[in-house]
């Protein structure tokens, strides 16, 4: 009996831990998605400055007031701005920027077919 | 016909790449965020700077005032610049001036008032700066006009004569 309650206890102790792993990963996930404002091209995450030391603090908080990963990136985007996501969103502004390399794709592609296809 | 129309499409990306990297060059590529959007006020529960009274939001933003909320610290050297112009803004009926004391300590943000004046008409405190992110403010000092709870103007940095001439003019 008392061996089944310390196994009881072990276990829960182990289910903790991997809880507290599991928000600490993600913490860290999302503040390396972050472009720190004060030290520009660094992430938040890699960032020691006063900004970036109290953004992780409201991720921190943000994620045990049971935020999801989506909506304290918005919540940021609507503090400041999408330059604070490394992750361009698509809209007018950037289709350029992520059609390029497919277009780029398909030009090179289409010069090899020409080249190996039609010589023959 | 050939001949001629290749070197003309190399000159003509040579020209395109020139013109982008030339203005490229001369854009500013330190990004701040705009400083022209209405917002709601975020809201709020601090504590307040001299004592451990929590202090709500709600009750400080009374419908018909302008308010400057100010974000400030004893340990920041640009505050102490734009100290003398949150002064001459204290003497104006008009507007009423928050102060919030950003990752400071009580001893230092005290002596700092006691030697340069108070301007402010109530400050709080944010120990762990998880309250300017509410606000989207990323550093101190920085500056919120704020009338009917909206925010109506942001200023980032240093306050400075032309920004108070312009607050001034903007509550008149």
């Amino acid at each position: 009996m008392k061996f089944i309650h310390i196994f009881l206890i072990v276990i829960n102790i182990l289910n903790f831990n991997l809880l507290k792993a599991d928000e600490i990963k993600s913490e860290n996930e999302i503040a390396k998605n972050l472009r720190c404002l004060i030290c520009q091209g660094q992430s938040v995450y890699d960032s020691d400055s006063e900004f970036a030391i109290s953004l992780k603090l409201a991720i921190k908080d943000k994620i045990q007031q049971g935020m999801s990963e989506e909506e304290i990136y918005s919540f940021l985007k609507m503090k400041y701005g999408e330059w604070i996501l490394y992750d361009p969103v698509f809209n007018r502004n950037t289709y350029f920027l992520w059609l390029l390399p497919i277009l780029i794709f398909l030009a090179g592609g289409a010069i090899i077919i020409k080249k190996f296809y039609y010589k023959k | 016909m050939k001949s001629k129309f290749i070197p003309l499409i190399f000159i003509l990306i040579f020209i395109i790449t020139f013109v982008i990297f030339y203005k490229g060059l001369k854009n500013p590529n330190i990004y701040t965020p705009s400083t022209n959007l209405e917002k709601e006020v975020p809201p709020f529960e601090l504590k307040s700077f001299e004592n451990d009274s929590i202090i709500i939001s709600e009750k400080i933003f009374k419908n018909n005032d302008y308010y400057l909320m100010n974000i400030w610290a004893s340990w920041c050297i640009p505050c102490k610049v734009e100290h003398e112009f949150l002064m001459k803004l204290k003497n104006n009926e008009k507007i009423k001036l928050i102060g919030l004391n950003y990752k400071d300590n009580f001893k230092n943000a005290s002596s700092f008032l006691n030697d340069l004046g108070n301007p402010y008409d109530l400050i709080v405190s944010d120990r762990d700066g998880t309250a300017s992110i509410e606000w989207g403010a990323y550093g101190v000092p920085e500056s919120f006009l704020i009338y009917q709870s909206k925010i109506i103007k942001r200023f980032i940095g240093p306050i400075n004569n032309e920004d108070l001439l312009e607050i001034q003019k903007l509550i008149r």
